[in-house]
């Protein structure tokens, strides 16, 4: 038994777990399950393929839209429940509440693959800083133009379908959101893991590295970048259904398209944590949710004040990220074979 | 809803007007980031903020008794310190990194500047009334409030000194030298780090004299600066870097484009329409630019 197993059933123990050693803090941990899948989904496009998106958060938005309307759209008029607002006119049974939850959530995966595969053409054909603004773009007219549709509560949002009464106690809705999202985040972190090894995450790695040479290479680069991007869209649309879930509440600009939030909050924590390697959005999603109910509990009312000097310290100062800072510490534990003949002539020569 | 246009075809002059002295705002913005993006290579995602910020203080005279108009002489001169203590700060540690990092640092500054304008004027849209009564045009069917007319020649002269400036001055020179080719200004003897922090300043200057402008003949809100970030940035890329007389004419197109759009649409879909077109200028760029594979013949 290596220490690489020891770790992951470590994780695998907490998170199944989680719920009973932490039950006060449920809810945390399922968001925090959530951050680790938007900074590793992030980390597909931004670290490991090179592109630095903002407009991931569009995936999430659609997702959340998506999975809570058809689950209410299968059993009633989607118009009328947005009309009630939060009189809770309409109950969904227990059965019904999680045909819909399941169809709900699958669509919510599907559909954002979808929108991904066929703006990503497009899209994906921009370099550089014009991808980072045209996508952060992106995801705000998506929130502007979702706050301007009736049907879906326009800008004052819409409620998700509560949890049906009479199902297991009081405690079990937000299990079972905690056990969604720690499958979610470990589905994700299995996937991208096994991705990265395979011909697929070297081509990502080479169209970082140099786009041109790649292609001239014989690669097609925008099949590999387009299918990228639909894998971060099924995982982040996934997340966002479930989001919905755990806040119980949509709007269109503070939640569903967060863009100055939740968008920059999954480049940030793949930053921090240290972006293109495999550990560090999820240490830097760990981390990012620390100093931030931190901020929020010591901080309250400056808290987005503590939270954009933390943007400005973690890129100025710290860029390369907690895996980056170990990795030059210990470059031996990654792999690298450190010539000590080398390092004392380049001491030598300062 | 295009029957719209011809039903009543004088609100399309009054929304092509509004348009084109909104425009000349926009452009003397863009302006500012084209000028900052041509000499230091970032992008200043606060440049909606130092907006908002210099028209903050064109209000907190009109608060003080003080006509806002002169909020267009006030302003420069306080945002142009802001402008070179953010440079002295923060920007100097991203000038020489790449784009993605003053994206990103950059939007930490919008964040922080939304937050601390927020505490210091609170959360309401607020306007600086200036009084200066409206210019009734064609037969009093189209309205033309003076302070959109005085705001509009601000920006035309400020921005025409600033043209004279940068040919005829010793520092605009060295901007100019530097946008060039940084290392070959250095070796002539140009103090980058100062020319820099001037430019960034300046920028800052006239973020201030729009925002002044601004806050006499529309509203300010905190966090209404990002669609003035994303309007420069395609006025920018539409018109090139250091091209005045195409960042002028865009500007105004994108004025246009907006009113038409706010009365066509509905003012809900006005900042989605501005930031669905820089999307669609993108992508249209994107296709227009790409290489085609041909075989050799």
């Amino acid at each position: 038994m290596n220490k690489n197993t020891l770790l992951y059933a470590g994780l695998i123990i907490f998170g199944l777990a989680g719920a009973f050693i932490f039950p006060a803090y449920k809810l945390q941990l399922s968001f925090l399950y959530i951050l680790i899948v938007l900074a590793m989904t992030w980390d597909v496009q931004g670290g490991q393929m090179g592109y630095n998106t903002f407009g991931n958060i569009l995936f999430f938005g659609i997702g959340m839209y998506v999975a809570s309307s058809t689950q209410i759209a299968m059993f009633f008029s989607l118009a009328e429940w947005t009309d009630a607002g939060g009189e809770k006119t309409f109950v969904h049974t227990i059965p019904q509440f999680f045909q819909g939850f399941g169809v709900g959530i699958l669509l919510a995966g599907i559909i954002p693959t979808i929108i991904a595969g066929v703006i990503g053409y497009g899209i994906l054909g921009l370099r550089g800083h014009y991808f980072a603004i045209c996508t952060l773009a992106l995801g705000i007219a998506a929130g502007e133009l979702a706050g301007g549709i009736e049907i879906i509560g326009a800008g004052q949002g819409m409620t998700v379908p509560v949890w049906p009464k009479g199902f297991g106690s009081n405690a079990s809705s937000s299990q079972f959101l905690y056990y969604l999202s720690f499958i979610l985040a470990l589905v994700t972190f299995v996937t991208l893991k096994w991705a990265y090894s395979t011909r697929f995450g070297l081509v990502l790695n080479a169209i970082r590295d140099n786009e041109d040479k790649a292609e001239a290479m014989g690669i097609h680069t925008m099949r590999y970048k387009i299918i990228g991007w639909m894998v971060s869209a099924f995982f982040v649309g996934i997340a966002g259904g479930l989001m919905g879930h755990i806040n119980g509440y949509i709007e269109p600009t503070e939640i569903a398209f967060a863009g100055p939030t939740f968008g920059v909050f999954m480049v940030l924590m793949a930053i921090l944590g240290g972006k293109g390697t495999l550990w560090g959005p999820l240490v830097g999603a760990t981390l990012f949710h620390l100093f931030k109910e931190g901020f929020w509990t010591y901080f309250l009312g400056w808290q987005y004040v503590a939270l954009g000097v933390l943007i400005i310290v973690i890129v100025v100062y710290f860029p390369e990220g907690v895996m980056g800072w170990l990795r030059e510490k210990y470059p031996e534990r990654f792999g690298e074979v450190v010539d000590e003949a080398d390092l004392k002539a380049q001491v030598e020569l300062k | 809803m295009d029957l719209l246009i011809f039903q009543a075809p004088i609100l399309m002059v009054q929304a092509s007007m509004d348009g084109i002295l909104l425009g000349i705002l926009f452009a003397l913005i863009a302006y500012g980031m084209a000028l900052q993006w041509g000499v230091m290579n970032i992008i200043n995602i606060a440049q909606g903020e130092l907006v908002i910020m210099g028209g903050y203080i064109a209000y907190f005279m009109y608060l003080s008794g003080i006509h806002p108009a002169f909020g267009v002489i006030v302003s420069p001169i306080i945002m142009y310190c802001v402008g070179w203590g953010m440079y002295k700060l923060v920007i100097n540690k991203v000038v020489d990194k790449d784009l993605f990092t003053s994206i990103l640092a950059t939007f930490g500054i919008s964040i922080l500047a939304q937050q601390l304008m927020n505490f210091a004027f609170g959360a309401d849209v607020v306007v600086a009334q200036s009084n200066f009564g409206t210019t009734m045009l064609f037969n009093n069917s189209v309205t033309l409030p003076n302070a959109k007319i005085f705001s509009g020649a601000v920006c035309v002269i400020s921005a025409i000194i600033l043209v004279i400036y940068m040919k005829k001055s010793k520092l605009g020179r060295a901007i100019r030298a530097t946008a060039q080719n940084a290392r070959a200004a250095k070796i002539l003897g140009v103090d980058t780090e100062k020319v820099y922090a001037a430019t960034f300043g300046i920028n800052a200057a006239l973020c201030g004299i729009a925002g002044a402008c601004i806050a006499i003949t529309f509203t300010l809100h905190p966090y209404t600066g990002l669609p003035y970030t994303v309007r420069s940035f395609m006025i920018v890329i539409i018109a090139g870097l250091g091209n005045l007389p195409a960042v002028a004419i865009s500007g105004m197109g994108l004025g246009v484009f907006e009113e038409w759009s706010d009365y066509l649409l509905g003012t809900e879909f006005r900042i989605a329409a501005v930031f669905s077109l820089l999307v669609i200028i993108l992508v249209y760029r994107r296709f227009k630019l790409a290489r085609k594979r041909e075989y050799l013949k």
